[in-house]
């Protein structure tokens, strides 16, 4: 080695050595955001899976998988609509691929499987279709965030208001017995009898139920002014059907969960479902520019109108996406991450008005009262009649108090005793 | 028998010796990912390995396991998070939920053979799930049960590894010590022909009780350590896939070589974990592969390698 290559090699590497925090962040700043998603591709509830990986490719796509001048890869899992693969499928994203943040899952014992899991690890995770009550209330853990998601019993208590206003006095329930029914049927039985109302008999079946006569057959002599139903998928299909063959459609007025009128259900149907009252954030029929722009060009890529899954996909990446960009990309920073998704008041989403999150990490929003209604081109969808505007979880409730009160459970309705 | 000559050679001791060291310092180059791995394929391994003691060394295939296993990771799970108990009591209190339900499995199920024994355990398996699945006020329901059970002594990932691999040691030790007593040869003698058996004067039941309970729990065993691992447990646990697969891994291995089940389980939960990061599709390879393992090694893989073997050492 001559002097001169000493004195040059010398040279870069003190320089080198004094800028040496320098390239070392470019770095970190130049690798991709790694966001890890997993739903259901496999399993009985598949097609939902499906359309959460659509919404969520697709507002990655409008965004050209870019978030503040970063790349954004997404590494998508199957948790095969099991826990415990769901379990091991987190474990390879968080310790194997190094995600930055995860997001997804549908049934909640897969979402509520992970949650245990990152709250060991402290990684982020974004539930936009975990429902569990738990989640955001008695069992919070502060880095699991409803990003456009919603707690279970938070929008059938507005419903339950609504149907008090018709005059309504008298309501059976039928539910899928689980907690995702359980916790549904409990928010709009405790503000329903709250508001006078009395809840006559609650019925609840088995996930997959086939017949409905028994349940059916009963409600006749009830003497009930309304129905209060809680189904989803294939259920809610056939409980709609057979409710309709029973000769009760128009006789007994159908509330619904808002999954029991879903896109992902009522797409597939006929006129049967017309007229089914719900309660939720989404109305896809909404008379407003920015879900009608949402609505159109998600039919138009996907050829079918966007269900609750590719919704809150959609906007749930949206908010976690805002909130990367106020810390300039550093999505390193979990705690950091945390607090600004939890400070970001989402403004553009499909919603079309401003969306932000309480102290517990689940949306407050403006929840419509919908009725399924036909279009012109003969297919159906939900069109909001009435509006709440900014809902808590909570309700109107004291939220400490609240959550003192137990969990929603099928011996548990929160029924006032009169 | 082959398993008993085998024993005595210094070969195999060598073999396992080999073995055993590799697992130990396995931390040291792997991945924090892949260790969590390596402890699933162990205890999944162990409850492969207590299926092979009913389906190689006894001529029984159960369809039960799966229940047996879960039911010792709920007892553990609620124990810990419901009960308040330790975790150690709880550990015993779940093996020993375990064995008692294995033995009544034993009693229901030791007078059937073949087809019926497999449907038996089946149905006896479906009503431990259905139990689970709706008994919600003690089990969950379908949300099952979670909290953060891991002793504090085992809470660092590599510790705990190393605890499932003397675990899974000291099980496979037990077990094969088991199969080959004199007790695990008249099982043996059962799956070669229990009418002979009965005839030389043995209580063919009472032994089949027996060999089942052990084997139970040895399941159970595996099923309390899988509460410490995934710290959550849910109906899928004691679902029939978790029977069906353990009994795959057993078969994939190869029956009736005890170590086959450490391979098996390696197999299925290395490929289900690599496949399923490439294609939704990967249920269709895991099934293709387990086809042509069926096609091609009906000995399992270990049976097929030692079938190898002894082929090419009679011809040299």
């Amino acid at each position: 080695m001559d002097r001169r290559q000493f004195l040059q090699s010398t040279a870069l590497g003190l320089a080198a050595a004094g800028t040496g925090l320098q390239p070392m962040r470019a770095m970190a700043q130049g690798e991709p955001i790694r966001i890890g998603l997993m739903a259901p591709l496999t399993g009985v509830i598949a097609s939902g899976g499906k359309e959460m990986v659509e919404g969520t490719q697709f507002w990655f796509e409008k965004i050209n998988y870019q978030i503040a001048g970063r790349k954004v890869e997404l590494i998508i899992e199957d948790d095969a609509s099991n826990p415990d693969t769901a379990l091991q499928k987190a474990r390879r994203l968080v310790e194997q691929n190094n995600v930055h943040f995860l997001t997804g899952n549908l049934l909640a014992n897969t979402g509520l499987a992970v949650a245990n899991y990152v709250k060991g690890t402290g990684t982020p995770y974004f539930i936009p279709i975990i429902a569990a009550d738990e989640l955001t209330q008695r069992g919070r853990i502060p880095n699991v965030i409803r990003t456009a998601g919603y707690s279970g019993s938070a929008f059938p208590r507005p419903l339950a208001d609504w149907a008090l206003k018709q005059g309504y006095k008298r309501i059976a329930t039928i539910s899928q017995d689980y907690t995702f029914g359980h916790e549904q049927c409990g928010g709009f039985s405790q503000v329903f009898t709250e508001g006078g109302g009395t809840i006559v008999q609650q019925f609840w079946h088995p996930l997959n139920t086939a017949d409905f006569s028994p349940y059916l057959g009963q409600i006749a002599d009830l003497k009930i002014d309304a129905i209060f139903v809680m189904e989803t998928g294939a259920d809610a299909t056939r409980f709609t059907q057979q409710f309709n063959s029973f000769g009760l459609k128009g006789k007994i007025p159908l509330l619904g969960a808002m999954n029991m009128t879903d896109q992902s259900v009522i797409r597939t149907m006929g006129a049967e479902v017309e007229g089914i009252i719900s309660a939720a954030h989404f109305a896809e029929g909404a008379d407003i520019a920015a879900t009608k722009d949402f609505v159109d060009a998600y039919t138009k890529k996907y050829e079918k109108i966007p269900s609750l899954y590719g919704f809150s996909m959609y906007s749930g990446m949206m908010w976690v996406s805002r909130a990367i960009e106020k810390l300039g990309g550093k999505v390193e920073d979990k705690a950091a991450l945390l607090d600004a998704v939890l400070k970001t008041e989402l403004a553009d989403s499909p919603l079309g008005k401003p969306v932000k999150l309480d102290a517990y990490g689940n949306p407050i929003y403006d929840v419509y009262i919908r009725k399924v209604t036909k279009r012109a081109d003969g297919k159906f969808w939900n069109v909001p009649v009435e509006t709440y505007p900014a809902v808590s979880q909570f309700w109107k409730y004291d939220p400490e108090t609240f959550m003192k009160e137990p969990a929603f459970s099928r011996t548990y309705q929160g029924v006032k005793k009169s | 028998m082959s398993g008993l000559s085998r024993s005595k050679s210094p070969m195999g001791a060598l073999v396992v010796v080999a073995v055993l060291a590799v697992g130990v310092i396995a931390p040291y180059f792997l991945s924090r990912y892949q260790i969590g791995l390596a402890t699933q394929i162990l205890i999944f391994g162990m409850l492969a390995m207590s299926i092979d003691i009913l389906v190689g060394f006894t001529g029984r295939t159960s369809l039960g396991h799966g229940a047996i296993f879960g039911t010792s990771t709920y007892v553990v799970l609620y124990c810990v998070t419901q009960a308040g108990m330790s975790p150690y009591l709880a550990v015993l209190l779940g093996i020993m939920s375990a064995t008692v339900l294995a033995a009544i499995f034993a009693l229901l199920a030791v007078r059937t053979n073949g087809v019926y024994f497999l449907l038996l355990t089946l149905a006896l398996g479906m009503i431990v799930w259905g139990i689970c699945l709706r008994w919600t006020q003690v089990t969950g329901g379908e949300n099952g049960l979670r909290g953060d059970i891991r002793p504090k002594a085992l809470a660092d990932y590599k510790d705990f590894y190393w605890f499932i691999l003397a675990l899974a040691a000291m099980v496979t030790f037990g077990i094969r010590r088991f199969v080959n007593s004199p007790f695990g040869l008249t099982l043996r003698g059962i799956r070669d022909s229990d009418s002979r058996m009965r005839s030389l004067g043995y209580n063919v039941p009472l032994h089949l009780f027996i060999g089942f309970t052990m084997s139970g729990f040895f399941a159970g065993v595996a099923g309390a350590v899988y509460a410490f691992f995934n710290n959550f447990v849910s109906p899928s646990t004691v679902a029939l896939t978790q029977s069906v697969e353990s009994l795959l891994m057993a078969i994939i291995g190869g029956v009736g070589t005890l170590y086959g089940s450490f391979i098996g389980a390696s197999a299925l939960i290395a490929l289900q974990n690599l496949v399923s990061s490439h294609t939704e599709r990967w249920q269709s390879v895991l099934g293709i592969t387990f086809t042509l393992i069926m096609i091609f090694a009906p000995e399992g893989i270990v049976g097929k390698f030692r079938a190898l073997r002894a082929k090419y050492s009679a011809k040299h």
